[in-house]
């Protein structure tokens, strides 16, 4: 378990977007008459987006009020799942992976780039760019070592290719997510084991390879994504 | 090796079209109403025959498991659950079907509710996955709109899905604590019985399977029991894929027939053990909840449930993470303690301060500040979790620390040794995680 409480300095008030308040209705509408509850993820992913990926309080209580929740339950649900930030976090957040086969790969050192640019765990920085935190396995461990930042993966991290990341985002120049060392996705390096009789050994030149297709082409370059 | 003709994952690593058009020029959604026209019963006993075993840790048999849906009741609707909350250290083989070829999941999510005749599917993606989520959402509209699932498409069983996203908890992961938090709660694991297939969501019967095993259904039931069944050593049927992190020279996920020897895994996929054979230490090969085999029991060892049993550990989700001679073994064992510690729902006493107590004993000893005493007392502590909480997480947190005592006691014996020839009043490092 771990320790998570609401920030200290809390907004007034919050109100849905109109246009999030449709997107509530839909999230609803998925789950049986009745079972609207099912739908506090999605409404409280929605507030967490809408307010600069943190979660006031004062969204807490507007999701009890629409679904019909005792508004503990709602805070309750904030506090046990870990990715609804309670506090505030910076534009661009860190999710740095330090589990075991991270750490295996070099997570140290990647950790030590975050303490030496952006300080302290769950601190942000003065220009409001970054903060970090760690936390556990994010699922992409055959491109370790890793770290999620905002909505995007970025793998097979070194210090070097690290750094350089950071200092685009810095600079609000384009990056790209996916592995730094311009594997596709989890194949190993240097030539496909298997499947080359779809791909070739090279994954790009078989008879399955699809060029046309938005599946196909690697994402081209773009700022960390502000998704909705 | 085996051969890409019997491969399922034929677009593992995304050199393909993730899309509808690019599934089906794969073969997928091939017919798949004939295989719907043959009934339900041929679909469960297919399924048995092939001897899948489930892909999500536990290994159970994927047909025995459709086989205990009770009977249909119009005042409670039957449901399938696919769980796809990939969290377990080591493990990213999940989120590769979701993103490169998310239509096996779709048409072996409709082929399970048909078995099992469950109107609704809920695919519950880890919060994490978000770019995942996105090509689910994309391919399940996209079988929508091609008529494929819907309240009126092609197959004439009635099916809907919908994919639900988490928000970071490895504890939903566990079966009835992924109800609960489907459900809106806390994601605290329920007390068995009742068993999902009586009481699941919604108080319905439900079954929750594995991303895997779902999405190698339509291939198993197009092809023959009989040419699953014919990959793997008896009772470990099928391919499987393995994903291979650490150590390695080229980490990666690989689809492979189940009882490959490690060795064999490793030179022809991942280019060999860094360092080369020799300097093998120890491999986890079953993701975090099982426990280390060290490097001489497991280099000649097949990769399936049973064998890896038989060495005191477990195939799991047969996430593989390899440890060479370069690495602080009871570091990378704390580790694990704490991910343990901080994935607790502290729902049961003996996990919820267990795992904490465990991680705190690991941090000393693995400075060696502790006294070699202390080594049997963790053990035992070991023992009064594991079996004394309503989930397996007691377990899974209590493993990992047990077959690091049964192999490297030593190791840990050396450092306190070290340490006692050289005591100092520096805390001891990775304490401040404990202010969390």
């Amino acid at each position: 378990m771990s320790v998570r409480r609401l920030a200290e300095v809390q907004p007034e008030s919050f109100a849905f977007t109109p246009e999030n308040e449709a997107r509530c209705a839909k999230e609803i509408a998925k789950y049986p008459p009745g079972r609207q509850a099912s739908a506090v993820l999605s409404l409280l992913w929605l507030a967490q987006r809408q307010n600069g990926r943190w979660l006031p309080k004062p969204a807490i209580e507007k999701v009890a009020a629409m679904l019909g929740m005792p508004p503990i339950r709602v805070l309750e649900i904030a506090t046990f799942y870990t990715m609804f930030n309670l506090a505030p976090v910076g534009r661009y957040f860190v999710q740095f992976c330090g589990t075991t086969p991270c750490v295996l790969r070099g997570a140290d050192a990647i950790k030590a780039v975050l303490e030496r640019r952006i300080g302290p765990a769950g601190q942000v920085t003065a220009d409001g760019l970054f903060s970090w935190i760690e936390v556990e396995c994010l699922g992409a461990c055959c491109n370790a070592p890793m770290v999620q930042i905002n909505d995007d993966y970025y793998e097979d991290l070194t210090p070097e290719n690290f750094d350089a990341l950071l200092d685009k985002l810095a600079a609000g120049r384009p990056v790209k997510p996916g592995s730094q060392i311009g594997r596709r996705t989890s194949e190993p390096v240097g030539g496909l084991t298997s499947l080359t009789s779809l791909y070739g050994v090279d994954g790009r030149s078989g008879p399955q390879t699809y060029r046309g297709s938005p599946g196909y082409d690697p994402p081209s370059p773009e700022p960390v994504s502000d998704k909705d | 090796m085996l051969d890409d003709k019997d491969r399922i994952f034929l677009n593992l690593y995304g050199f393909g079209d993730w899309r509808l058009r690019g599934a089906q020029a794969r073969g997928a959604w091939d017919d798949t109403k004939a295989l719907i026209d043959k009934g339900k019963d041929w679909i469960i006993n297919e399924m048995k025959a092939s001897g899948l075993r489930g892909r999500g840790g536990a290994g159970f048999p994927t047909g025995l498991k459709w086989s205990f849906m009770p009977k249909p009741d119009p005042a409670r609707p039957s449901y399938l659950v696919v769980n796809a909350d990939e969290s377990e250290p080591g493990t990213c083989k999940d989120r590769e079907i979701m993103r490169n070829d998310p239509h096996l999941l779709i048409e072996g999510s409709l082929l399970a509710s048909f078995a099992m005749q469950a109107h609704a599917c809920y695919i519950y993606i880890r919060g994490e996955y978000i770019l995942e989520y996105e090509r689910l959402i994309a391919a399940v509209e996209e079988a929508y709109e091609a008529r494929l699932i819907g309240k009126d498409n092609i197959h004439g069983w009635p099916f809907d899905i919908v994919v639900h996203r988490g928000a970071g908890a490895y504890i939903c992961g566990e079966e009835t604590a992924l109800l609960e938090s489907l459900e809106g709660k806390k994601g605290m694991p329920r007390l068995k019985p009742p068993f999902p297939a009586n009481m699941g969501l919604y108080g319905s019967p439900t079954t929750v399977n594995n991303v895997e095993s779902i999405a190698v259904a339509p291939a198993i039931l197009r092809r023959g029991a009989a040419w699953f069944a014919s990959f793997g050593a008896q009772n470990n049927a099928g391919t499987k894929l393995f994903c291979v992190s650490g150590h390695v020279e080229k980490p990666c996920n690989v689809e492979e027939a189940m009882s490959i020897p490690f060795r064999e895994l490793i030179d022809v996929h991942c280019g060999g053990i860094r360092g080369g054979w020799d300097n093998l230490l120890a491999v986890i090969p079953g993701g975090s909840s099982v426990p280390l085999v060290p490097a001489h029991e497991i280099i000649e060892a097949p990769m399936d449930f049973d064998s890896l049993r038989n060495l005191k550990s477990g195939l799991g989700t047969a996430a593989v993470i390899v440890m060479d001679k370069s690495t602080d073994v009871v570091r990378a064992i704390t580790r694990i303690s704490y991910f343990y510690k901080h994935e607790s729902c502290g729902q049961c006493t003996p996990c919820r301060e267990g795992t904490g107590w465990m991680w705190r004993v690991l941090t000393r000893m693995s400075e060696g500040r502790a006294q070699k005493r202390e080594i049997d007392m963790l053990l035992e502590v070991t023992t009064e979790i594991e079996g004394h909480t309503i989930c397996a997480l007691g377990d899974a947190a209590a493993w990992p620390v047990q077959g690091l005592i049964r192999h490297f006691r030593h190791e840990i014996e050396k450092r306190i040794d070290q340490y006692a020839a050289n005591p100092h009043s520096e805390p001891a490092a990775g304490f401040e995680m404990a202010a969390e």
